[in-house]
C-alpha cells in the first residue's frame, strides 16, 4: 500500500463522517463559486470584443436628464466613431407594473441601431420589415420566449413618462450575446405622439473602431459639448452597466464579506473533522510510531487526509455550481441578473485553491499534536 | 421519563471545543442570515415611516413615480381649490407644486458617483413636512440658488456642509442648511425653490407633482379619490404613505440572493451539526445503553439528542446575534427604483429579526440532530455495552 492510498483509505474511513464533511464543504464552495463568478462578471469580465468597443454618452448631470438629439450628428463626426444610435428609455407598463414583467423598451433609429450592437443577430428580410414599419418592434429573443412572442404579435406598452399607449407590432426576434430583456421600436412614432418628446434623447450607444480607441472617443465626445448647456458623460458600455450594479449597494463589500464567512464556516466544519477523527486514532498513531513511521510522516498523512476531504467538497461544490448557475442564466425572469454569467476555469481553480488551503490550515494544529505524540502514552490511550 | 437538560448541557460543556467549534459554524450562518434580514428590516423602516398619512401627493394618471411624471402647470390652481384641503395661518391652502430630479454626486468615501434626488418645492412644501427638523443653518429663500441637505446626503457626500457650494445642473448652489427627516427617506434628498430648479433643469411650466395637505384622514381619503376622479385634470392622487410603502420593492434583489446565500449556508451547517452529533452518539453509545437498562425509553433518548442538537444551535444562534451587535445601526445606501436615486438606511436589528434568526437556528439543530438522535436510540443494548 503506497502513502497516498493510504491517505485516501483513512479519509473515508468513517464514511457516514466524511460524506457529512465533504457535503458540508459541497455547499460552502458552491457558494463560494456562485459569489467569485458574481464578481468577476461585474468587475473582471470586459465583455465581448463588440461590447468592448461601444460606448454610452448621457447627460452630466444624471441619466434622467435628456440630450438634445442633434448631438448624435456631432458625435458622428468625431473621428473613431463608426456609428452612433439614440436610445430612449420609454419605461412603459407592459400588461401589469409586476416587476417580473418588466422590461427595458428603448426607442431608437431602425437604420442604425444594428450598426453599433454589430454582435445582435438578426434575419436581415425582419430587419427589412422593422425599418419599414414605423410602429414595428424588434424584440429579444430571451424576451419573446418568456412571454411567447411570435412575429406579427401586438404588445401594448402604457407610458409612466410620455402620456401614450404604443401599439407596437412585432416584426423581428434578435439574439444578444447576454440576454439584454429590451425591445427596440422607432424613437419617431413616439416623437409623433408626443410633442415634447420631440428633439430629445436619453442616451447615445457608440460603435467606435476599435476596443483601444474607446477612451480617445469618450473625451473626444465630452469635450465638444464641454461649454454647452448640455454637457455629456461618455463612458464604455462596461462602465455604464457597473453604474447600475453600484446602485444596488455596496456590492463589493457584500460579496467580499459573504465570501469571508463562508472560507471560515469551512475551516472550522474541516478542523472540527480532522480534530475527532485524529482523537479517535491516538492508539493507531502510536502504532504507526512503533513501526518506524517519522515524526513529519504522521503530519504529512494527517494533513494530506484532510486536504484529500475539502478536494472532495471542492470538486462537487465546483460542479454544483457550474449546474446551478447554467440552470440560472437559461431561468425565465433570471436572464437580466444571471445572463451572462458564466464559470470560468481560473474561477475554479480559485475555489479548488481556497478549499486545498482550508484542508491544510485546518488539519495542522491536530496533525501537528498527533505528530507530536508521546508512544507509549498514545498506546495507553482508551479513547 | 425524561432525561433532565442538565445532562445535555454538561455533555455539551464537557467537550468543549468540539462545541465551541460547532456552534461558531451556525454562529457565522446565522450571523449572516442576521445581516441580511437586518438591512431589509432597516429599509423597511425607512419606508414605512416615510411619509405623512395627511399628506396627499399628485402625479400624472398612469405615472409610477415623481420622476417619470409631469403636468401642466395650469392645473395647479384647480388642485388647490379642492375641498378638504388645511389652510395656513392667512388662510393660504396648504399645497406645494414640486419638481423631482435627479443629479450625480461624489460620495464623501471616494466609493463613486451616486444618483441623488433633488426636490423643488414651494413655502408650502416645508408646512407639508412638519417632522422634518433644521438641525443646523436655515431654510432655503424663494428665488435664490439655495439648497438645505439631508442629514444622509451631510454625512455621505462632500461638500454638502452649511456654506459649502454645490456644483449641479446649470451653475452652482449655496448649503444653506442641514435638515433630520427621522431616518426616512427624505434624509436623503436636496431641497430647493421649485422654480429655481424648474429652471436650471429646463422644465418651466408645469410640475412633475404636487402635494396637498388635508385636514383630517378622512379628508385626506376623499381629496385622493377626488383628484383621481376629476376628469379634466387626468391626474392620479395617492396618500403619501402608500407611495413610499410600495418603495420597499428596492430590496428585491437583497432579499433574494440573501434568501439563496441563507439557505446554502444553513444546509452545510446542518451537515456539520449531523457530524457532531454523530460523533457525540459514538462516543456515548455504552453511555446510552445504560440509560437504555436504568429504564429510559427510546423516545426519552431521542428526544435527549435531539434537545441536545437544538441547545447546540440556540447557542450558535445566541453568537450569532452577538456578532452582529457592533453594526447595528450601521448606514449604508441602496439604489431606490422607484426614484431613481439612493436612499441611505440603516442596518436595524428588530426582535422580529432576532426571533426568526433563533427559530432559523433551531430548524437547523433539528434537520442536523435528528438523524443521529434516531441513530442512538435505535442502537442496540447488548452491542453498545460489550463495546
Amino acid at each position: 500500500m503506497t502513502l497516498t492510498r493510504f491517505v485516501t483509505k483513512s479519509a473515508f474511513r468513517n464514511r457516514r463522517r466524511s460524506i457529512l464533511t465533504v457535503l458540508s464543504i459541497t455547499f460552502s464552495l458552491l457558494l463560494l463559486t456562485l459569489m467569485m463568478t458574481i464578481w468577476r462578471a461585474f468587475y473582471i469580465d470586459t465583455g465581448s470584443a463588440q461590447s468592448a468597443s461601444r460606448l454610452v454618452t448621457r447627460h452630466k448631470v444624471s441619466l434622467t436628464q435628456l440630450l438634445p438629439s442633434f448631438y448624435r450628428e456631432k458625435i458622428r463626426a468625431i473621428p473613431g466613431v463608426v456609428a452612433v444610435a439614440p436610445n430612449n428609455w420609454f419605461g412603459g407598463k407592459y400588461k401589469d407594473f409586476k416587476p417580473e414583467n418588466f422590461f427595458a423598451q428603448f426607442g431608437t433609429d431602425p437604420d442604425e441601431l444594428f450598426k453599433v450592437f454589430t454582435d445582435f443577430k438578426i434575419p436581415p428580410d425582419q430587419l427589412a420589415a422593422w425599418q419599414r414599419d414605423r410602429a414595428g418592434v424588434v424584440v429579444d429573443s430571451e424576451l419573446a420566449k418568456k412571454h411567447g412572442w411570435k412575429i406579427g404579435d401586438h404588445i401594448m406598452l402604457e407610458g409612466t413618462i410620455y402620456p401614450v399607449t404604443l401599439d407596437l407590432t412585432i416584426r423581428g426576434i434578435f439574439t444578444a450575446p447576454e440576454p439584454t430583456t429590451s425591445v427596440y421600436y422607432n424613437q419617431k412614432y413616439v416623437e409623433e405622439a408626443v410633442s415634447f418628446a420631440n428633439g430629445h434623447a436619453g442616451t447615445f450607444a457608440i460603435l467606435a473602431d476599435s476596443p483601444e480607441n474607446v477612451s480617445k472617443v469618450a473625451t473626444a465626445v465630452d469635450d465638444t459639448f464641454r461649454n454647452s448647456p448640455e454637457p455629456t458623460k461618455t463612458e464604455s458600455e462596461k462602465a455604464f452597466g457597473l453604474s447600475f450594479i453600484n446602485s444596488i449597494g455596496n456590492v463589493k463589500a457584500f460579496i467580499l464579506s459573504i465570501c469571508m464567512a463562508v472560507v471560515f464556516a469551512t475551516l472550522l466544519v474541516s478542523a472540527n473533522t480532522m480534530a475527532m477523527s485524529i482523537r479517535e486514532r491516538t492508539r493507531e498513531v502510536a502504532v504507526l510510531k512503533t513501526l518506524g513511521f517519522t515524526r513529519q510522516t504522521v503530519l504529512r498523512l494527517y494533513l494530506g487526509e484532510a486536504v484529500v476531504v475539502a478536494l472532495t467538497g471542492g470538486v462537487l461544490g465546483c460542479v454544483f455550481a457550474l449546474l446551478l448557475i447554467t440552470g440560472l442564466s437559461h431561468a425565465p425572469g433570471m436572464g437580466m441578473f444571471f445572463g451572462g454569467m458564466k464559470v470560468t476555469p481560473p474561477t475554479l481553480a480559485v475555489a479548488m485553491l481556497v478549499a486545498g488551503t482550508v484542508g491544510l490550515v485546518s488539519a495542522i494544529f491536530p496533525a501537528y499534536h498527533a505528530a507530536k505524540l508521546d508512544i507509549v502514552e498514545g498506546l495507553r490511550y482508551l479513547g | 421519563m425524561a432525561i433532565p437538560i442538565s445532562y445535555n448541557v454538561r455533555n455539551l460543556k464537557l467537550r468543549k471545543g468540539l462545541t465551541v467549534m460547532t456552534a461558531l459554524g451556525i454562529a457565522l450562518t446565522v450571523t449572516t442570515a442576521v445581516f441580511l434580514m437586518a438591512l431589509l428590516a432597516g429599509l423597511d423602516k425607512a419606508f414605512a415611516t416615510s411619509g405623512d398619512p395627511l399628506n396627499v401627493l399628485v402625479m400624472r394618471k398612469g405615472s409610477t413615480a415623481e420622476l417619470s411624471g409631469g403636468f401642466d402647470a395650469s392645473l395647479f390652481p384647480t388642485l388647490k381649490t379642492l375641498p378638504g384641503i388645511a389652510k395656513d395661518n392667512e388662510g393660504q391652502p396648504i399645497a406645494s407644486g414640486e419638481w423631482v430630479v435627479v443629479v450625480v454626486l461624489p460620495r464623501k468615501d471616494g466609493t463613486g458617483e451616486v444618483n441623488v434626488s433633488v426636490r423643488g418645492m414651494m413655502p408650502a412644501g416645508l408646512m407639508l413636512r412638519k417632522n422634518t427638523k433644521l438641525i443646523e443653518g436655515r431654510w432655503f429663500a424663494t428665488g435664490q440658488r439655495e439648497v438645505v441637505v439631508g442629514k444622509s446626503i451631510h454625512n455621505r457626500f462632500s461638500g454638502a456642509n452649511v456654506g459649502d457650494t454645490m456644483d449641479f445642473a446649470k451653475g452652482k448652489w449655496k448649503v444653506v442648511g442641514i435638515f433630520d427627516a427621522g431616518g426616512t427617506s427624505y434624509d436623503s434628498e436636496l431641497w430647493g425653490d421649485v422654480n429655481q430648479i424648474a429652471a436650471d433643469f429646463d422644465r418651466q411650466g408645469g410640475y412633475s407633482s404636487a402635494y396637498l395637505r388635508a385636514t383630517d384622514p378622512i379628508a385626506a381619503d376623499a381629496l385622493k379619490n377626488r383628484v383621481s376622479d376629476d376628469q379634466r385634470l387626468k391626474l392620479e392622487g395617492k396618500l403619501e404613505t402608500e407611495y413610499y410603502a410600495a418603495q420597499t420593492s428596492s430590496g428585491g434583489a437583497i432579499k433574494f440572493i440573501g434568501t439563496v446565500v441563507a439557505i446554502i449556508m444553513a444546509i452545510g451547517s446542518s451537515f456539520a451539526a449531523m457530524n457532531t452529533m454523530y460523533a457525540a452518539v459514538a462516543y456515548r453509545s455504552r453511555e446510552i445503553a445504560t440509560l437504555r437498562i436504568i429504564g429510559f425509553s427510546r423516545p426519552s433518548i431521542l428526544t435527549s439528542f435531539v434537545i441536545e442538537a437544538v441547545l447546540l444551535s440556540l447557542l450558535g444562534a445566541i453568537v450569532g446575534i452577538i456578532l452582529i451587535l457592533p453594526f447595528n445601526g450601521m448606514t449604508t445606501g441602496i439604489g431606490n427604483q422607484v426614484t431613481f436615486s439612493e436612499t441611505v438606511f440603516s442596518l436595524h436589528l428588530t426582535l422580529k429579526v432576532a426571533i426568526t434568526a433563533v427559530a432559523f437556528a433551531v430548524v437547523m439543530g433539528l434537520a442536523g440532530g435528528f438523524a443521529p438522535a434516531w441513530h442512538a436510540a435505535r442502537q442496540d443494548i447488548l452491542t453498545s455495552l460489550r463495546a
